[in-house]
């Protein structure tokens, strides 16, 4: 992955901020978004990109972000909704490159994935890790030893 | 008919009471129990409490059969969300959904969402008020390509008096309507205009102005 991306970030919780964080201290450039502006707290010191604190579900503020020159935008709130809208507008309005959101809900990650949305499914993604470390790769139940 | 509305406050419960007198099949979708508790004594429709963009719920809701999905949640994010999946999911056939900020409208077009806002409605009402009290635009049709007026022809209107085959009107515009003490009536030719009739024209926006003018003398 080349690190000279222009990157927004919609939502500066747990997985928002250390994402910046990270992608920050490789050298991206980044705007981060978020509508309670306290949660910048979470920055690191050597984050150096952009804090934007409001509604990402408002266009004027994708706006503002300078949206339109972003090769990315990842949308980490905790609402599904508000990533599944921003990651359209951006996709289908900004034309961002590379538009990736966080969905919780499986059925919703499927309704999306359709519509040309790359989703990450934290709910999915934790359940196949166990069912791994279970030892079974597929979530089929095995049939129990009599 | 079978509408499913996802929102709450008095709008929701004003819609669902005329959808219900319509005869509508109606059924509410909200998350709050307690206005849901409300909402079910209040009103003769089904109420399922729960989050509209959730698909189970859409489901309970009865999305496979219903004909219209209206989403008037004060969150654009869930309203779009709603709208999709109700399409998406279940072919529901048309969804609306309400965008609290007006510049969603545009936006939720262009994800295939139809969208309205209350805001520009009543802004632009107050405009045509303010601009001509006698001459009421009733609604855009054609994606605001045709136009369906309501005017009030004063005393002093130049085709007071006239029959309709003698007021010359430019192309594309049509008195559709005239309504006299109430009564509405279809014109045709031979029917005459008079002072205190309420005539709906249609016109296109390019003809628009001129028609205006020639029926109530005023420039628009």
């Amino acid at each position: 992955m080349s690190n000279d991306r222009f990157i927004v970030v919609v939502g500066c919780g747990r997985v928002g901020s250390r994402l910046a964080n990270k992608l920050s201290a490789a050298g991206n450039s980044l705007v981060v978004i978020d509508i309670d502006e306290s949660t910048f707290g979470d920055l690191s010191a050597e984050f150096s990109g952009f804090r934007l604190a409001g509604d990402a579900t408002q266009v004027a503020l994708l706006r503002e972000a300078k949206l339109h020159e972003a090769d990315t935008l990842i949308a980490t709130t905790h609402d599904d909704n508000v990533n599944l809208m921003v990651a359209q507008v951006a996709r289908n309005i900004f034309k961002t490159p590379l538009v990736m959101a966080r969905v919780f809900d499986p059925k919703r990650e499927q309704v999306y994935e359709r519509l040309g949305i790359r989703t990450v499914c934290p709910t999915s993604v934790a359940a196949s890790l166990f069912m791994e470390a279970l030892g079974g790769e597929t979530s089929e139940p095995r049939e129990r030893k009599q | 008919m079978r509408v499913i509305i996802a929102g709450g406050g008095k709008a929701l419960y004003f819609l669902g009471r005329n959808f219900a007198s319509k005869g509508y099949e109606a059924v509410i979708v909200n998350k709050d129990p307690e206005e849901c508790r409300r909402l079910s004594r209040q009103l003769a429709v089904e109420v399922i409490c729960g989050d509209g963009s959730d698909e189970h719920i859409l489901e309970q809701a009865g999305a496979r059969r219903a004909d219209a999905v209206l989403a008037i949640t004060p969150k654009d994010q869930d309203n779009l969300v709603i709208c999709q999946l109700a399409a998406l999911q279940f072919g529901v056939p048309r969804t609306v959904a309400l965008a609290n900020d007006p510049d969603n409208v545009e936006i939720f077009e262009q994800l295939g969402v139809s969208a309205f806002s209350t805001t520009h409605i009543v802004g632009s009402l107050i405009e045509q008020h303010a601009a001509l009290e006698e001459i009421t635009n009733l609604l855009p049709v054609g994606e605001g390509r045709v136009n369906v007026t309501e005017i009030l022809l004063p005393p002093d209107a130049p085709v007071a008096g006239k029959r309709l085959k003698d007021v010359i009107l430019p192309e594309n515009t049509l008195v559709a309507v005239v309504i006299r003490d109430g009564d509405p009536i279809v014109p045709r030719g031979d029917n005459d205009l008079r002072a205190g009739d309420t005539v709906v024209l249609i016109t296109l926006p390019e003809n628009h102005g001129a028609a205006l003018k020639i029926i109530t003398g005023e420039g628009s």
